[in-house]
């Protein structure tokens, strides 16, 4: 198998770096979420891409059907989807919580308000 | 025939709770449901616990399916010994939570605040009893996600940007894990826990299996914030409410503990861990740096949540020591050190919450002359602080007693040595406390003599007579840490 054909892989790790370095190198609070999204989403892939078989079908059992896909990464994934949904509403709820007490959501000019306020501690 | 049904039964009761919780709406109601829902899973841990002792480890197929095409529920020693620990702190935290939680939230909070307690008990609880690589990933975002939510219900605005910063962190965590586990799943096909033991040995793909170490390793590694992955610790526990730093720091990084083990001993094995990959050095020295910078860090912290905070991560490090080598006594001595730890600090983070209650926040200004105001609470903090130090006749020191046994044993007698002069560190910062305490006048803001209500300080104290109580009588932690110890090495090849 050629480097190519394994491009959902490299999809994958594009994904998964691109996704995590965003949010290391982003201040923002809501760009860190999207980089947050972007690296579970990754993970999505890396489960489904290799449940699929090519000419593969449901696994029911019928004539003429030899061939089946395994269903499970995708129930897994499914769960998953949910807990990344779960996951994006709170860190945005808590996004805007942040942004109402300190009226920013620029983590470096956050850092500095809580300097100010003598709360460094 | 309701035995058989416990192990799901000790998950399931909390996670019903919550939105039963939702319904009610009233604040008292809410309170008694959350605290039951607790007490019966403690109930039902302790039972467990009994059963498993006489009987060996018991199974549970839930919807009948058997494993490893369902998913099971699996109870032996060790994840025993860990639902008494989760399920009683979480009944300690409950019934303390409604004198505290009530100072600390606003009232229309106060239902939300309890649903939130059950999730995080649940998910904690789930994660433990789970044989199911993926199902511990579900509860390990259940459990995560309901701390996040307590911690943000701090009062200080800090605690805003706390967990905020615990959510980032704890999901590339989570998500680490699962990629981890998907990894494990390609190649064996399997998400049974010992279902995959077995299968490992003859997958072809072992470069696979060992990307699947190294992520699942990281992962746990942020969730139970070993050094360098502990940034999140010291601010998500020093600004969440008084009754959330206690249940998060007895019980969220102890489960973690928990996971590693299970899969570095009861899945990946012995070999792979220690021979192929170097994996035992690397745990040995983080988690000597970790004891050592976070033991000096938490010498300089004038607020004393966050001194405790900076301490709980010196003591994952004595954990993570005691798995780091591998062997029966090292291996008791993190599990026993798992169960103390999580009573002494559950009983001081519950301590400081009636200081800060009384005194307006736990300083080292607002604690002079506590001796005087509040003598009941300060003996108490003495007590536990004591057994954080590892003072004969408390539980501190029968997990460090063990330590060193497994360290004389592996014959690094540096690393015996290690422990005991580290924990003259802890004794600098208990000691900060004792000079604040006792030998300082009050100052003239503080407020006059009295003790935290009854409410908070019954379940603060049962938890510091505890850490005498396991210090004295040590069959049953000793017992039941020394079988889990058996278990996990003897499950290996």
């Amino acid at each position: 198998m050629s480097a190519f054909g394994h491009y959902s892989y490299w999809i994958t790790v594009l994904l998964m770096v691109a996704g995590l370095y965003i949010v290391i190198a982003r201040g923002n609070l809501i760009k860190k979420l999207v980089g947050l999204s972007i690296f579970q989403t990754s993970v999505y892939l890396l489960y489904i891409a290799p449940g699929k078989l090519i000419g593969g079908t449901a696994p029911i059992i019928a004539d003429g059907f030899r061939l089946y896909t395994n269903p499970l990464p995708h129930v897994l994934i499914l769960t998953a989807i949910v807990v990344g949904v779960a996951t994006l509403a709170l860190g945005l709820a808590i996004a805007v919580r942040i942004r109402e007490a300190y009226g920013s959501i620029e983590e470096d000019e956050i850092l500095a308000a809580d300097r100010d306020s003598g709360g460094g501690a | 025939m309701t035995l058989a049904h416990l192990p799901a039964l000790v998950v399931v009761v909390p996670l019903l709770a919550a939105p039963l919780v939702v319904l009610v709406r009233r604040a008292a109601a809410a309170w008694a449901i959350a605290t039951a829902a607790c007490a019966f899973s403690f109930a039902a841990a302790i039972l467990l616990s009994a059963e498993v002792a006489a009987h060996g480890p018991m199974s549970y197929h839930l919807g009948n399916w058997p494993p490893p095409w369902g998913i099971e529920y699996r109870v032996d020693a060790l994840s025993a010994f860990v639902l008494v620990l989760v399920s009683g702190i979480g009944t300690a935290s409950a019934l303390y939570a409604w004198r505290s939680a009530a100072a600390e939230l606003s009232r229309d909070q106060l239902y939300l605040y309890y649903v939130m307690h059950c999730l995080c008990v649940a998910g904690l609880l789930g994660m433990t009893v789970t044989g199911d690589a993926f199902n511990l990933f579900v509860f390990m975002e259940i459990a995560s996600l309901s701390s996040y939510v307590l911690i943000a219900l701090g009062r200080d605005r800090r605690a805003l940007l706390a967990a905020y910063q615990y959510l980032i962190l704890g999901t590339i965590g989570a998500t680490f894990y699962v990629i981890g586990v998907g990894l494990l799943y390609l190649a064996t096909g399997t998400l049974n826990i010992a279902d995959l033991a077995e299968r490992l040995p003859q997958t072809a793909s072992t470069r696979a299996v060992l990307a699947a170490l190294a992520f699942i390793t990281v992962g746990v590694s942020l969730k139970l914030a070993l050094f360098p992955l502990h940034f999140w610790l010291p601010n998500a526990y020093a600004y969440a409410p008084s009754a959330v730093t206690a249940l998060l720091a007895a019980t969220a990084t102890k489960v973690s503990v928990y996971v590693l083990l299970r899969f570095y001993f009861g899945v990946f094995g012995l070999r792979l861990v220690t021979e192929t990959l170097p994996m035992a050095e690397i745990l040995l020295v983080l988690s000597l740096i970790a004891i050592v910078t976070a033991s000096l860090v938490a010498l300089w912290q004038e607020n004393l949540k966050r001194l405790f905070a900076y301490s709980s991560v010196a003591q994952i490090g004595y954990i993570t020591l005691g798995v780091s080598m591998a062997s029966p006594d090292g291996l008791t001595a993190a599990v026993v050190h798992l169960f103390n730890h999580g009573i002494t600090k559950g009983a001081l983070f519950l301590l400081l919450g009636g200081v800060a209650l009384r005194a307006g926040g736990a300083t080292m200004g607002s604690v002079q002359g506590l001796g005087r105001r509040m003598p009941l609470t300060s003996l108490a903090i003495v007590i536990a602080g004591l057994s954080l130090i590892g003072v004969p006749g408390t539980a501190g020191f029968v997990s460090k007693w063990y330590l060193v046994l497994g360290a004389i044993e592996a014959g690094r007698w540096w690393l015996a040595g290690f422990v005991v002069a580290t924990s003259l560190i802890a004794v600098a910062y208990v000691w900060r406390f004792v000079e604040a305490a006792y030998l300082s006048e009050p100052g003239p803001a503080t407020p006059g003599r009295g003790e935290a209500p009854a409410a908070m300080l019954a379940p603060a104290l049962a938890l510091a007579a505890a850490c005498v109580f396991f210090g004295l009588q040590t069959s049953w932690t000793v017992g039941s840490a020394r079988r889990a110890a058996e278990l996990l090495l003897g499950g290996v090849p």
